[in-house]
């Protein structure tokens, strides 16, 4: 047979995962100087990962990316098989059949557990949930959050802790000018939320939000936002390593924080805190075993050996009523069937991008990764890109000196059988067009960005795949 | 960012001397591996040291015979590390701040996980500020027709 990339042989690659690391992937495969062809795998029938299921609804514009991953979905050698898990409707060793190289990108589906006595008490629940809830994804669409309840903490000072404080403050007119889920939507109009407190462990001069989310809180329509003068008033070692670092958007940030120490009430419906140098230490459960407190202590900085300003709990503490709390302290990736893991960061077991074996930490043959699964969970859409590019750099050098698998059925009709057969309801790019044109359409009658599908039969239903 | 996100994409072997190798020994291994430094461990695994580049040029000055010394008489015994969960601008600080090329990785019990180099360093930073370009910019072509 011809050399790979040839139109007669062209190379075959599998990216499992479509969110933006696996589109980035593509769009730098189909500039190489050959011939490709890309099958993208999801195991949702909606593509665009977290660009559909984690950015906020109240974000749309940044949601406009997905422009530019139509237009790679439009290039000749690129398939979508949506509703398609590996692992589920696939194997390893069926990609092994039937690709050159493959490509995991499937971003960090869970999120990292708060160790504290309480945390299975009812009423906690990982951000990640609630994220994944109010975006509509379908398997967290049926879940229940308590929003009767008048206060609410968020553990973690991140910007999804900044997403997830702005969705329970904002009003019902606010939201609904967004695609957030339609049952969401219902909810949170309903929710008896008053008071959310947004705890952060360490101070405003290492908080994890970006400037303008930590701006944007400050400017909601009915939510009026404080900080509290004795914690955003900065310790010598803060302030000597912020002079060090002459980091300008770190001090704007900071003076952002410290001027909403200043604010007083103005009679809106809803209080949000933003408090530092605090981190939770129990949570307290009522006589249903639902959450009704916590209790706080409170933290001072001290410099680690490396120059990093860690957090060290003082003798003092301090017990808040809370109803509702939230754990926003990192997504984190799961393992895939038959794909090694490193277990420490929740990553891929990866060299750069090159999937290697646990006991020879050799590369695994044609296998790669990109994205939130290689490098954990981190960094804005964007950061995936330099990521994706630098993974396919690898297997273009990889690929010239011989090193890709050698598939039995490296014919595209081959594959496409195959999965017909395994989820004869896989959802094709052209079977995606058509729903997003549906919620676009709905969403249009009400004058809101898209009416999302939540629910995979709807999805199916609404292509005529039922 | 934090310092795991640097260790996340290596693959977690750690290379290291003994104390008891020679130069000769450890210039060997630092060539094999193209690296610059090497974590020097008592027999139990103990990090006892860090041997660069650097510290054998400086040692090479006023001792011809330096292939053959120990690598214990040639060594850096202070090393300050890092852990996983310290902030990579810190780090990036400190380390050009005190003209560090290295600096190995322990977990939370002082076991050795890994080592760093400053070139990952400013990759990651620079990968930082070149995401919200790349955000940036793929928003820009999206408006585009
Ligand atoms: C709540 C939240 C809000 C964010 N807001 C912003 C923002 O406003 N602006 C910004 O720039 N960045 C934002 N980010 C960051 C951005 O979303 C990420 O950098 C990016 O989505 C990571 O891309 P990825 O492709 O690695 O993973 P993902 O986007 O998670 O994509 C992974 C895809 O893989 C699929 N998948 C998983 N397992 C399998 C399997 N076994 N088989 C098949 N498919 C599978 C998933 O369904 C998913 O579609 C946000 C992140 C979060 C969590
Ligand atoms: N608008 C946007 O652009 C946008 C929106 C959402 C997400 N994102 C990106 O997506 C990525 C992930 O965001 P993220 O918010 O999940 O993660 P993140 O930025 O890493 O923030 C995690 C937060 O949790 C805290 N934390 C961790 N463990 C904790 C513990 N045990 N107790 C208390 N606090 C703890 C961290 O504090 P320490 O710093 O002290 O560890 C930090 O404040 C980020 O890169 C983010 O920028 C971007």
């Amino acid at each position: 047979m011809s050399e790979v990339g040839t139109a007669e042989n062209p190379l075959r690659v599998a990216i499992i995962g479509a969110g933006p690391a696996g589109f980035y992937a593509a769009e730098h495969l189909f500039k190489q100087k050959m011939a490709v062809q890309v099958d993208m795998y999801d195991r949702l029938p909606t593509p665009f990962g977290l660009v559909r299921n984690g950015v906020a609804p109240d974000h749309q514009k940044i949601k406009s990316v997905t422009a530019v991953f139509d237009r790679t979905a439009k290039k000749p050698g690129f398939r979508f098989f949506g509703n398609v898990e590996l692992g589920r409707d696939v194997s390893v060793d069926d990609l092994r059949d039937h690709y050159h190289q493959i490509v995991y990108t499937t971003g960090a589906q869970t999120d990292r557990a708060l160790n504290v006595p309480g945390a299975d008490l009812e009423g906690h629940h990982p951000a990640t949930e609630f994220v994944a809830w109010y975006n509509g994804h379908p398997d967290f669409r049926d879940l229940q959050f308590d929003l009767s309840q008048e206060k609410v903490a968020v553990i973690g000072i991140g910007n999804v802790a900044m997403d997830v404080a702005r969705i329970l403050c904002r009003t019902p007119a606010e939201l609904a000018q967004t695609d957030i889920a339609d049952y969401a939507l219902e909810a949170l109009s309903k929710s008896n939320v008053k008071e959310v407190y947004v705890l952060g462990r360490r101070g405003p001069a290492q908080a994890a939000f970006t400037t303008p989310e930590i701006k944007e809180l400050g400017e909601m329509e009915d939510t009026d936002t404080f900080t509290i003068s004795d914690e955003v008033e900065l310790d010598s070692l803060s302030e000597a390593s912020l002079a060090e670092s002459a980091d300008r958007g770190a001090m704007r940030k900071v003076e952002i924080i410290q001027s909403y120490a200043q604010n007083q009430s103005t009679g809106k419906s809803r209080k949000l805190f933003v408090r530092f140098l605090v981190s939770p230490v129990e949570l307290y459960g009522d006589e249903h075993g639902h959450v009704k407190a916590m209790k706080l202590v409170h933290n001072e900085l001290y410099k680690t050996d490396a120059g990093s300003l860690r957090p060290r709990a003082t003798e003092r503490t301090e017990v808040i009523e809370v109803g509702l709390v939230f754990r926003s302290i990192g997504y984190r990736g799961v393992p895939l069937s038959g794909v090694p893991f490193n277990d420490s960061w929740g990553v891929i077991l990866n060299d750069n991008g090159r999937v290697i074996h646990p006991d020879t930490k050799e590369p695994v043959t044609g296998e790669y990764t990109a994205g939130w699964v290689k490098r954990g969970p981190s960094g804005v859409i964007g950061t995936n890109k330099p990521d994706s590019v630098a993974t396919v750099d690898l297997m273009m050098a990889d690929l010239q000196n011989g090193r890709y698998l050698h598939p039995t059925h490296p014919e595209a009709e081959a594959i496409a059988s195959l999965i017909a057969e395994r989820q004869p309801q896989f959802f094709s790019y052209a079977d995606w067009q058509k729903l997003d044109e549906l919620e676009t359409a709905k969403g249009a009658e009400l004058g809101r960005p898209r009416l999302k599908f939540t629910c995979v039969e709807d999805m199916l239903a609404a292509v005529g795949k039922a | 960012m934090k310092v795991s996100g640097i260790l996340s994409i290596k693959p977690g072997d750690v290379i290291t001397a003994h104390p008891q190798q020679t130069i000769q020994e450890a210039i060997g291994i630092l060539a094999a591996r193209n690296i610059g430094a090497l974590l020097i461990v008592d027999d139990v695994g103990k990090l006892v040291g860090i041997l660069s580049e650097r510290d054998i040029v400086r040692k090479a000055v006023m001792h011809k015979g330096v292939f053959d010394l120990p690598v214990a008489e040639v060594m850096t015994t202070h090393v300050v590390t890092a852990l996983p969960q310290d902030d990579l601008m810190s780090v990036a600080h400190t380390m050009t701040e005190k003209r560090f090329r290295h600096m190995p990785i322990l977990d939370s019990d002082g076991e050795l996980i890994g080592m760093i180099s400053i070139g990952d360093v400013l990759k990651a930073q620079r990968d930082k500020y070149r995401g919200e370009i790349d955000t940036l910019e793929t928003q820009l072509m999206a408006d585009e027709d």
